[in-house]
């Protein structure tokens, strides 16, 4: 199981670097919230997959499964809720000023002091 | 353009009150069962989404006349404020401190000052979520 | 917490309440609410004087990190009490003349006060800690306080300027003070400062010991402004003339004394420590009384004064280090050197203490600075000028006013290191007092500049912005009261030598002094012709006479080219820094945002693809998997299908929706894999975010797939797939091989002993990793108010935000 996770991991991490490099905004967005898919399921895979109890001591089970990768991706799942909002705003103000999407012509400008 | 969805905006409410009290469970169940500060500040903004998709801006607002900004920053400070505490008490910042408490009506009852903690963590959640949301919905 | 750490955070927690007052209580000034604190501190540190006074020393600790050894522990003993009582004593006088001094109507009062108040307890963290670290961090905090003060009237270029300049030299000085702390750490193990003292003998003969010294002093010698750091300090004169009495001359740049005096017992014994504070401070103090002499604004004058006695306060810590060679306390001479300096220290708060003030009333009452247009005040503002006289003849060693006191002692100090023989003085022994008896003559003939250029010569109404009269008497009660202690001083200096003096002098130079003695401070005016008396009549008459011809002589300054000056060194490496930092962005940041990805996951690739190659790192062992099942074989088909889904998509409310699959997916994942509280998160989440994004949908453009050319999306598909296998590749062999056991174990067995709780989960979330939670909240606090800011307020075309609400 955790072979085959690490190569789902591996592959929504493909996916989402694929949309990143493209030129079109909302696709580096949805890249992002891939990416972060990807690495919550590989952070579950390291702690080991269906080894012990769900992690509450009221289970009084004889092993858990290690809550630690859990409490990782709980704040990476909010975290990347936050992220991925302010890129939607980011995109979306960008487009209303500039009028494209196009990461081309979005070039910043050349700054001379 | 509005449409007359009654039969929406009527299910929207009781289901809203539904998701509130789960969201409020799981906020206390959350030392002890699955849930604490994050689900239920999410849950219960979500509540509050679902009342956006029914009505509208306006009306939510109506109903929920606080600035989430300020609950924002109410959470950070109720966090902060709790790990700073330990300081006047001579222990390392953020040391928590439990007992366990005969009250009326709930029995036996263990109290944290973790649970102040996980508070200001719901509160800043739904500032957040609902800051976000509503700052790109009134924006035209 | 006991009383000394809430007395060091008192100021800024007053701080926070400043803005309220300022908002709710308008018509009183805010000053008169902040004066209350320094009055209170001050008193309240009186109570430490009979402790002091036996060479005693209280000391409490507060836990703050104490894993990495880290405490807030504050310490009183003479040294600081000493800082203490200048810091709040002149804090006090200071936020007095500030209230008449700045208006309650047109100034900022609230920005001032909460600056103000944060240098205080800053500068009180300073002198009371007894950890390094402590006292490193509120020495930043001085740094950062100066800077806002300095640049308090930020519309002007020169405070702006003058801002930066200080904050860049100052907090270098205190970076390399880390280090040196840092250094001194490791070799000693503990960070406390006693700790440290208490083994001086074995860090001397450390390999790092020259190291940390050099580093410890370049702190000391930027916040002290000595050469050649010095330059900040002039410009620093930006400031409210409040700000410069208290922090540019009484109390912050005397932070580097006081460390150099706090370091003392550990460095002193070395000769490099005697020669580098001796001779910097002395040559600072020749140099910068030569060259304030050609200043022309009264406060530029002050400023290069102010370098001057801080050099020769500097080198009197120098050359006392040497009495640590002579076991004899009664005829060890060169105790004196120290005591003269912690004399000279009290009488240079006081006499340019007061000094400051006056220039601040002059500048106030007619408009200028500029000793050219100033002149023949002496009628119109008799109470300032006696105090200018005062307080200049105090700063030129004249008698009977406590300057000349300290400054006899340290003639006599240059004079007696010339029987010194020890760190092959012997060679130089005559530059010592050659440079001290020059420096002196300047420093005569700039006092002399002071008072009489400004109230004799000719009156100019005519260049004077408004008519000068006399100041409120609000304004002149501060330096009455610093003046007052110049006379006193000078008549009395024995009220100060056992009850401020000897404790702080005895802290400098503990190990000469055998216990149960005390070291003898005695000072009075008449030794019968002495050495250091002639020299002084020297001064007086040379400098006399150098006044008189100072137009036929103003000449010498011009062959000092603007070329070869600090400044101009100064800002020649600034702009540098600007332009070659600007250059060697601009050649890889091309703008585009695909190079910028390309670099981060090229490099990813090769970096970790090379090292799994080289330390041959990949392991396939399958043995320890979980079996799987149809469930889970279906979801993966599923989640697979869904992302296929994104990369093909022509429309983006199917990019949308496939990006929601897949996040379902994954909170079904999280319920086979037992994880509640994420699948339930990541389910919430899931319908927040798709709720976000269709409420963006109306914003958003349309999913249009622009012409890329083939070369790049294959270059694309190929750095996608790379990244890809690295990160299969890794999971595989971290699951593989499992070289320790996993740290989980403390956390299920501590979860319900410790902290009470029963969810894991939850549980690490808001008590073992609380501080992570925290960070997190605060993260999504800025993201926020970022989108908020993003969306309410726009950018106008004039460069100004306008909030449209």
């Amino acid at each position: 199981m955790e072979i085959l996770m690490c190569i789902v991991a591996g592959l929504l991490f493909a996916a989402a670097v694929y949309l990143m490099l493209s030129k079109s905004l909302l696709r580096i967005i949805i890249g992002t919230g891939l990416l972060s898919h990807g690495t919550h399921l590989m952070l579950l895979t390291m702690g080991g997959l269906k080894t012990g109890a769900v992690p509450v001591l009221g289970e009084n089970a004889a092993s858990y499964t290690d809550p630690i990768p859990q409490a990782l991706i709980l704040t990476a799942i909010v975290i990347s809720f936050g992220v991925t909002a302010v890129f939607l705003v980011i995109a979306y103000r960008a487009y209303q000023e500039l009028g494209t999407d196009n990461m081309d012509q979005m070039r910043g400008m050349e700054t001379d002091d | 353009m509005k449409t007359n969805d009654v039969i929406f905006q009527t299910v929207a409410k009781i289901v809203f009150f539904m998701i509130i009290f789960f969201a409020i469970h799981l906020f206390f169940a959350g030392h002890y069962y699955p849930g604490g500060g994050f689900v239920g500040g999410l849950l219960t903004s979500g509540a509050i989404v679902l009342l956006l998709l029914a009505f509208d801006m306006k009306t939510v607002r109506r109903g929920f006349p606080v600035d989430f900004k300020w609950l924002t920053a109410l959470g950070l400070l109720f966090s902060v404020g709790t790990a700073a505490g330990s300081l006047i008490f001579n222990v390392p910042f953020f040391t928590h401190a439990y007992d366990y408490f005969q009250l009326p009506l709930f029995g036996k009852t263990s109290l944290h000052t973790a649970m102040l903690f996980d508070l200001g963590v719901y509160l800043v959640v739904i500032g957040v979520t609902m800051t976000i949301i509503q700052t790109i919905g009134e924006s035209e | 917490m006991s009383l000394l750490h809430w007395a060091i955070l008192a100021p800024f927690i007053m701080a926070v309440f400043v803005p309220f007052l300022r908002k709710k209580a308008a018509s009183i000034h805010t000053g008169w609410f902040v004066l209350i604190l320094p009055v209170v501190l001050f008193s309240t540190f009186l109570q430490y004087f009979p402790v002091t006074m036996n060479n005693g020393s209280v000391s409490e600790t507060a836990a703050w990190i104490p894993s990495l050894g880290i405490d807030f522990t504050a310490y009183v003993d003479g040294l600081s009490l000493l800082f203490v009582l200048l810091i709040t004593g002149i804090g006090a006088l200071v936020v007095l003349y500030s209230i008449f001094y700045l208006s309650k109507t047109k100034e900022s009062l609230h920005h001032f006060y909460v600056y103000l108040l944060m240098f205080m307890g800053a500068m009180l963290g300073v002198v009371l800690s007894d950890n390094v670290i402590t006292l490193y961090m509120f020495w930043e905090f001085t740094s950062i306080s100066s800077f806002l003060l300095i640049a308090y009237w930020y519309d002007r270029d020169r405070s702006r300027y003058g801002a930066l300049k200080s904050m860049l030299i100052t907090v270098f000085g205190g970076l390399m003070m880390l280090g040196g702390f840092l250094v001194l750490s490791i070799m000693g193990n503990t960070f406390s400062i006693r700790e440290l003292a208490a083994q001086a003998p074995e860090l001397n003969d450390h390999p790092l010991f020259l190291l940390a010294m050099i580093l410890v002093l370049l702190g000391a010698f930027t916040k002290s402004a000595q050469f050649p750091f010095y330059i900040w300090l002039p410009d620093a004169m930006e400031a409210p003339t409040p700000v410069s009495a208290y922090l540019h001359s009484a109390t912050m740049v005397k932070a580097g004394i006081y460390l150099v005096a706090r370091f003392s017992p550990i460095f002193a014994f070395s000769g490099y420590w005697f020669w580098i504070v001796g001779a910097v401070g002395l040559f600072t103090m020749a140099w910068a009384s030569f060259n304030a002499v050609k200043q022309t604004d009264l406060k530029g004058i002050l400023a290069f004064s102010t370098v001057s006695q801080l050099g020769l306060i500097m080198s009197l810590l120098g050359i006392g280090a040497a009495s640590l060679h002579f076991d004899a306390l009664d005829d060890n001479i060169y105790t004196a050197a120290v005591i003269a300096a912690v004399f000279h220290l009290i009488n240079h708060a006081t006499f340019k203490g007061s000094l400051f003030m006056v220039v601040g009333i002059i500048d106030h009452e007619t408009g200028t600075r500029d000793i050219r247009k100033l002149g023949g005040l002496m009628s119109l503002m008799p109470i300032t000028f006696t105090l200018s006289v005062i307080g200049a003849f105090s700063m030129a060693g004249l008698p009977p006013f406590n300057g000349f006191l300290s400054k006899e002692m340290f003639l006599l100090s240059m004079i007696q290191l010339m029987e010194l023989n020890l760190f092959n003085v012997e060679s130089w022994a005559l530059l010592f007092p050659v440079l001290a008896w020059v420096g002196s003559v300047f420093t005569f003939i700039y006092s002399m500049m002071i008072v009489f250029k400004v109230f004799t010569g000719k009156f100019q109404p005519e260049k004077l912005d408004k008519k000068p009269h006399e100041a409120p008497l609000g304004m002149l009660i501060s330096p009455i009261v610093l003046a007052l202690l110049v006379v006193v001083f000078g008549l009395f200096p024995n009220l100060l030598s056992y009850s401020l003096i000897q404790p702080a002098a005895a802290a400098i130079v503990p190990s000469i002094i055998p216990p149960g003695e005390q070291l003898y401070v005695n000072i009075y005016f008449w030794h019968g012709i002495t050495p250091e008396l002639l020299m002084t009549i020297g001064v007086i008459i040379v400098g006399l006479l150098l006044y008189k011809w100072l137009p036929k002589w103003m000449g010498v300054y011009d062959y000092f080219p603007g070329k070869v000056t600090l400044n101009h060194f100064y800002n020649a490496s600034l702009y540098a820094a600007e332009r070659g930092s600007n250059s060697i962005t601009n050649a890889y940041m091309t703008g585009f945002i695909r190079s910028y990805l390309v670099y981060i996951f090229a490099f990813f690739i090769a970096a970790l693809g090379f090292t799994m190659w080289a330390k041959e790192a990949f392991t396939f062992d399958a043995s320890a998997a979980a079996p799987i099942n149809f469930y889970e074989v279906a979801l993966v088909l599923v989640l697979i299908a869904a992302t296929l889904t994104i990369l093909f998509a022509k429309s983006r409310l199917t990019s949308i929706i496939s990006l929601g699959a897949v996040g379902y997916t994954v909170s079904l994942f999280f319920v086979i894999f037992r994880a509640p509280d994420l699948a339930l998160t990541q389910l919430v989440i899931e319908t927040v975010s798709t709720a976000l994004f269709l409420l963006c949908f109306y914003h958003l453009p349309k999913l249009s797939r622009h012409e890329e050319r083939r070369r790049f999306q294959v270059g694309n598909a190929i750095i996608a797939a790379g990244v890809g296998m690295i990160v299969t590749l890794i999971g595989i062999s971290a699951h593989s091989s499992k070289f320790f056991d996993s740290i989980n174990a403390y956390y299920i067995e501590n979860t319900y002993t410790k902290a009470g709780g029963e969810n894991m989960v939850n549980v690490i979330l808001v008590d073992f990793r609380g501080f992570d939670t925290l960070f997190e909240i605060a993260v999504l606090s800025v993201a926020a108010l970022g989108i908020y800011g993003l969306i309410k307020l726009r950018l106008e075309k004039g460069g100004e935000t306008n909030e449209n609400e």
